[in-house]
């Protein structure tokens, strides 16, 4: 649905050249809601601003349905910027028009008839459950009902891709989670293509399907969210990943183990505590669980346990190797 | 107080013309001004309309016109006054002066309550695929429209003020009254009237002007 291809995004001053995204390729399939994730700074804002050509790039190919984006005149990117939708951190609702009114803009620019116009509105703020809000103005609502508004704006055209730069991030996690929820909504229900950039690990572990992680204007890592979150191989990535999955041992804690430290890492549906019990049961040692988890990444389980593992050392080294051949991972994180 | 009573009707006269020059010239600044103002907050940097030249261009006619002080500017302009409505003296020729004065003086209030706007907004309009016209007339008017207002109770104000000095080159108006009794026949009672009914006509507009921008804030 959205191909970029070497896109390249440089400011260039008097005194210096600044490289906002350097040569990034990504395609996003039709149908997938993609994250990308990174610090501010990062470029990813930049990048997503490029699949509309709100910032043109420096250099690249957008294609995004089969159009490239850069050789169409202004008038035609117009046509085309009205079937991909966007939304903002800030809403950027028009705070002189009540919440039909900023939805029936879009419509209105787009050259939709009057009538039509007024039916469209209704289904939009329906959809998003602002129905009885229709005449109030931006300043009577709540955050969440805003980003609310400003989602029936973005979707006013049927757009085919959905935009979301930022747009939970200054929500409250309850309000993150229905606006989420309503994302996921719609991509399932109207099969939007949805891209995200984000700087909140949360956001990518609750609704997309892949993610890129970005730094310094680059994709560093991508891939679905599992294999980012199971597995992740950048040391940025991992950080990030740190944020949702983090398993801190307290240090008085450390200090007293006397056996060796190991992480598993269950993957998908494995019946973790089957297998554990099972080692318990087969070598003489000792486990004491210290740490555990279990992450749905889009309704499948990601499970993490930190154990202490008592007995002989070779006892143990079996136990270990035995628990390698049934759980995804396993690591040694400290000697006793 | 006989005086007064006296010149009741050229007071009254006087009144009508400041207000009609007044008028006039704030007809002028919105029909002229407000399309100038607007040229030049969307053809600035980072703007739908971005173009370097044109901004530099109506720019630097907008300060050379504000640089000229008004008292100058109203003989300045005097062959253009005469070309244009066929005489140099009384309110219609004041208005062309005070017209002149006021387009550029009310252009830059636009552009800078324009510039009040967050951008976001207007690139949400333009996200959306809204032609530049539409985002004119419907976000950046509308989103601006108390500026608009409270910039057009300052020029109204300052064009009273210029006003008086139309009078000095025959204006008509109050400014004209002014001077004619209270300057050159040293009339004080006169001359403290005129001030006394300028000032309560500056409070009007001042007070008028404040409750409109306040009726349409919807912030």
């Amino acid at each position: 649905m959205i191909e970029l291809k070497n896109i390249t995004k440089e400011y260039i001053s008097k005194e210096n050249r600044i490289v906002g995204v350097d040569n990034v390729s990504l395609t996003i399939k039709e149908g997938e809601i993609f994250g990308i994730v990174g610090y501010s700074g990062a470029g990813k804002s930049t990048l997503l601003r490029c699949i509309n050509i709100l910032e043109r790039p420096t250099s690249g190919v957008v294609k995004v349905d089969g159009v490239e984006l850069l050789q169409l005149s202004s008038k035609q990117l117009r046509k085309v910027r009205q079937s991909i939708g966007m939304i903002f951190q800030g809403f950027y609702l028009v705070a002189s028009k009540t919440v039909y009114e900023n939805v029936a803009f879009a419509l209105k620019a787009a050259g939709v008839e009057q009538t039509i116009r007024k039916k469209r509105v209704e289904e939009l703020l329906t959809l998003v459950g602002l129905e009885d809000r229709m005449h109030q103005y931006p300043a009577q609502l709540s955050g969440g009902q805003k980003q609310r508004v400003s989602i029936a704006r973005a979707l006013a055209n049927n757009p085919k891709v959905l935009l979301c730069d930022e747009a939970t991030s200054a929500l409250d996690p309850n309000t993150t989670k229905s606006i989420l929820a309503l994302l996921k909504k719609i991509n399932k229900e109207l099969g939007i293509t949805i891209v995200i950039i984000t700087h909140e690990m949360e956001v990518v572990k609750e609704i997309c399907h892949r993610c890129a992680v970005m730094q310094e204007g680059r994709v560093v890592e991508e891939g679905p969210t599992y294999d980012i979150f199971s597995n992740p191989v950048d040391p940025l990535t991992k950080k990030f990943i740190e944020t949702v999955l983090s398993f801190e041992l307290p240090s008085k804690l450390i200090e007293k183990l006397q056996g060796k430290l190991v992480k598993l890492q269950f993957r998908g549906d494995l019946a973790a505590e089957a297998i554990v019990s099972d080692m318990l049961q087969t070598f003489t040692v000792k486990g004491n669980i210290l740490h555990g988890k279990v992450e749905y990444i889009q309704d499948t389980p990601l499970g993490i346990f930190i154990m202490e593992l008592l007995g002989e050392e070779e006892e143990v080294e079996r136990a270990i190797d035995y628990l390698r051949e049934r759980v995804s991972i396993v690591e040694v994180v400290e000697n006793g | 107080m006989d005086s007064i009573l006296e010149i009741l009707p050229e007071l009254n006269l006087a009144f009508f013309q400041t207000i009609f020059m007044v008028g006039i010239a704030l007809l002028v600044a919105v029909l002229l001004g407000l399309p100038l103002g607007i040229t030049l907050f969307v053809t600035d940097q980072g703007l739908f309309l971005e173009n370097k030249w044109m901004k530099g261009i109506v720019g630097i006619v907008i300060n050379l016109i504000r640089s000229i002080p008004f008292i100058i500017l109203l003989v300045f302009l005097l062959p253009f006054t005469n070309w244009l409505v066929g005489t140099t003296i009384g309110p219609v020729a004041a208005s062309v002066s005070l017209s002149v004065a006021a387009i550029p003086f009310y252009a830059r209030i636009v552009e800078s309550s324009a510039r009040e706007i967050d951008r976001g907004v207007i690139e949400a309009a333009v996200a959306v695929g809204a032609s530049p016209w539409m985002i004119i007339r419907e976000i950046i008017l509308p989103e601006a429209k108390p500026g608009l207002i409270t910039g057009l109770t300052i020029t109204a104000i300052s064009l009273i003020g210029y006003s008086a000095m139309a009078g000095t080159i025959g204006g008509g108006g109050i400014g004209d009254l002014a001077i004619r009794f209270g300057y050159y026949r040293y009339d004080n009672t006169i001359m403290f009237t005129t001030v006394i009914l300028l000032i309560v006509l500056v409070q009007c507009v001042q007070y008028f002007g404040d409750f409109i921008a306040k009726a349409v804030n919807k912030r």
